[in-house]
């Protein structure tokens, strides 16, 4: 990072609105943040407008939605007023995501190998030997045993686990500079879950990109990123480093960490978040940098 | 006296050239009024275990015993009144177009309750929902509230057994925390025998006494809570188990 100016991501005054029959639906509700060369964490449970937030990033969201802001840039481009003609380039060249379940986000009918080489094709003008080359390399990366083999697979013929790691090979080689992972292991095993992100993690610092894992995941969280922002009802209520998670002064933080039952440190209760509607209302706490 | 015996429990899908054996000589008990747990990746059969017991897989071979009683090919209605399971997603497991009201009315009836209208009540109290919900669709419900609605059908004919199969898994963590409040409340009230499966170990240990753990459709070792957490694992699976999920959290 030389300047403030090169931030990966900066946003301010998010909002992403659905119109309803009974007047408009604010998902998000004017959040602020930006993303350097680091990891950055969203939280909250689910309707807090995590998940709107990574797609509004990518103009990902469904109409009849809408997104406004005061300012969106990605590598300094403005990405509010582009056209989509532009956005679709942005799209896994500068930043991509992976979906939750590789079950609905891999086509169901193409191998394994057409998906990752069209994703590579689609951005940079290569053969298709290369293409194909670069695919295993990738898929290699992700740590398939037999990529020769699972290249010419279906998506129904790969396990939970596996199928994850072919949705990172695909959003990685375009070479993008931000990653967006949408709770990307939360269909899988706890026994792949920790190789699945272990992989992720391991990519993206070797490449030194930006990474926004959403999770609701408090504890998991804290461990793959630097920077975590906790969201409630579509607002930012705190943000803190990763390490000082345990130091978390707000109540909903505290109740989220609380919740959680611990193998090593077992209660008769598990803690209920008590919900202050106070903390609606309260203004989004900024994320920038 | 034990609610539940085991003994060498096979199922297999398939016949031929295309069976598959997804649960292969399986034997635990669990004592009335205890909490079992059975974990391990999916595809490990624990799942498979618990659809045996209530009756869902045809094909298997074994001893299973419930309250003292062999269960045969098929189940009698005093079976479902002494044994009933809560599904993993409660966004499945209830009919889109039938009000709470409907769910419960229809398994009290079929179990022969003459005094509905009170019992709706109170079980719709016992889970923490008030009458309020009773007229309501799944659909005006979030996942928490649907998965009380989910338990209270459970508990409607009251048995004494509950096979959980993954209650939480599709909950976020704080409402996870509810249900796992509300099942444990619910066990030390009406002295229930819950017998779980998840991959969760966490939700298990809080859970359970004692816990199986599942690989491949085998049983590799069965310990209990206090021996989970001071990480005593004797079976290397089981200490992979709990590397990962440790690792997880730290």
């Amino acid at each position: 990072m030389t300047d403030a100016s090169t931030n990966l991501l900066d946003i301010e005054n998010l909002w992403v609105r659905f119109p309803t029959r009974n007047g408009i639906f604010d998902a998000v509700r004017g959040i602020s943040f930006s993303l350097g060369r680091e990891r950055l964490g969203i939280v909250g449970e689910s309707g807090s407008g995590k998940s709107m937030t990574g797609r509004a990033i990518l103009r990902l969201i469904r109409k009849p939605g809408f997104i406004t802001a005061d300012r969106m840039e990605m590598d300094g481009e403005d990405i509010l007023n582009v056209p989509e003609t532009r956005m679709r380039k942005l799209r896994g060249h500068k930043a991509s995501m992976i979906m939750q379940d590789p079950k609905f986000s891999l086509n169901p009918v193409m191998t394994v190998g057409q998906q990752i080489t069209e994703a590579l094709r689609t951005h940079e003008k290569v053969s298709k030997a290369e293409a194909r080359k670069r695919g295993l390399a990738m898929l290699d990366r992700v740590a398939i045993r037999e990529p020769e083999r699972v290249f010419d697979l279906y998506p129904h013929e790969v396990s939970g686990g596996m199928g994850q790691r072919i949705m990172i090979a695909m959003m990685l080689i375009p070479g993008p500079e931000i990653l967006i992972a949408d709770e990307p292991t939360s269909a899988l095993d706890v026994s792949v879950q920790l190789q699945v992100l272990e992989i992720m993690d391991e990519l993206v610092r070797e490449r030194g990109m930006g990474l926004i894992f959403i999770s609701h995941d408090l504890n998991l969280v804290s461990k793959f990123c630097d920077r975590i922002v906790i969201m409630y009802a579509g607002r930012i209520v705190e943000v803190c480093e990763a390490g000082k998670l345990h130091e978390a002064t707000h109540p909903y933080t505290r109740g989220l960490l609380n919740s959680v039952p611990d193998l090593e440190h077992p209660r008769d209760r598990l803690e209920v978040l008590q919900r202050d509607p106070a903390w609606r209302e309260a203004p989004s706490v900024s994320a920038l940098l | 006296m034990n609610a539940l015996e085991i003994k060498d429990l096979n199922v297999w899908f398939g016949d031929g050239a295309a069976r598959t054996d997804a649960v292969k000589h399986v034997s635990f008990d669990v004592a009335e009024g205890a909490s079992f747990g059975l974990v391990g990746e999916s595809g490990s059969g624990k799942s498979t275990v618990l659809r045996a017991i209530a009756g869902l897989v045809p094909t298997w071979s074994g001893e299973m015993r419930v309250m003292g009683e062999p269960l045969g090919l098929t189940r009698t209605p005093k079976f479902y009144k002494t044994v009933q399971m809560v599904f993993q997603d409660p966004y499945a497991s209830l009919h889109p177009r039938q009000t709470v009201d409907r769910v419960l009315s229809e398994v009290l009836g079929l179990h022969g309750f003459k005094d509905i209208d009170s019992r709706i009540d109170k079980l719709l109290r016992d889970v923490g929902l008030g009458p309020g919900f009773r007229f309501r669709y799944p659909h005006q419900l979030s996942g928490g509230q649907r998965q009380r609605v989910a338990i209270a059908r459970a508990l409607a004919p009251e048995p004494r057994v509950l096979l959980l199969d993954e209650p939480t898994s599709a909950l976020d963590v704080s409402v996870q925390a509810e249900i796992l409040n509300l099942l444990a409340d619910l066990r030390a009230e009406h002295g229930l025998t819950y017998i779980m499966v998840s991959h969760d170990l966490g939700v298990v240990g809080h859970l359970c006494g004692e816990i199986a753990v599942m690989q491949t459709g085998e049983v590799v070792e069965v310990l209990g809570v206090e021996k989970m957490r001071a990480l005593q694992a004797e079976h290397p699976y089981t200490k992979h188990l709990l590397e990962s999920s440790i690792g997880a959290v730290r």
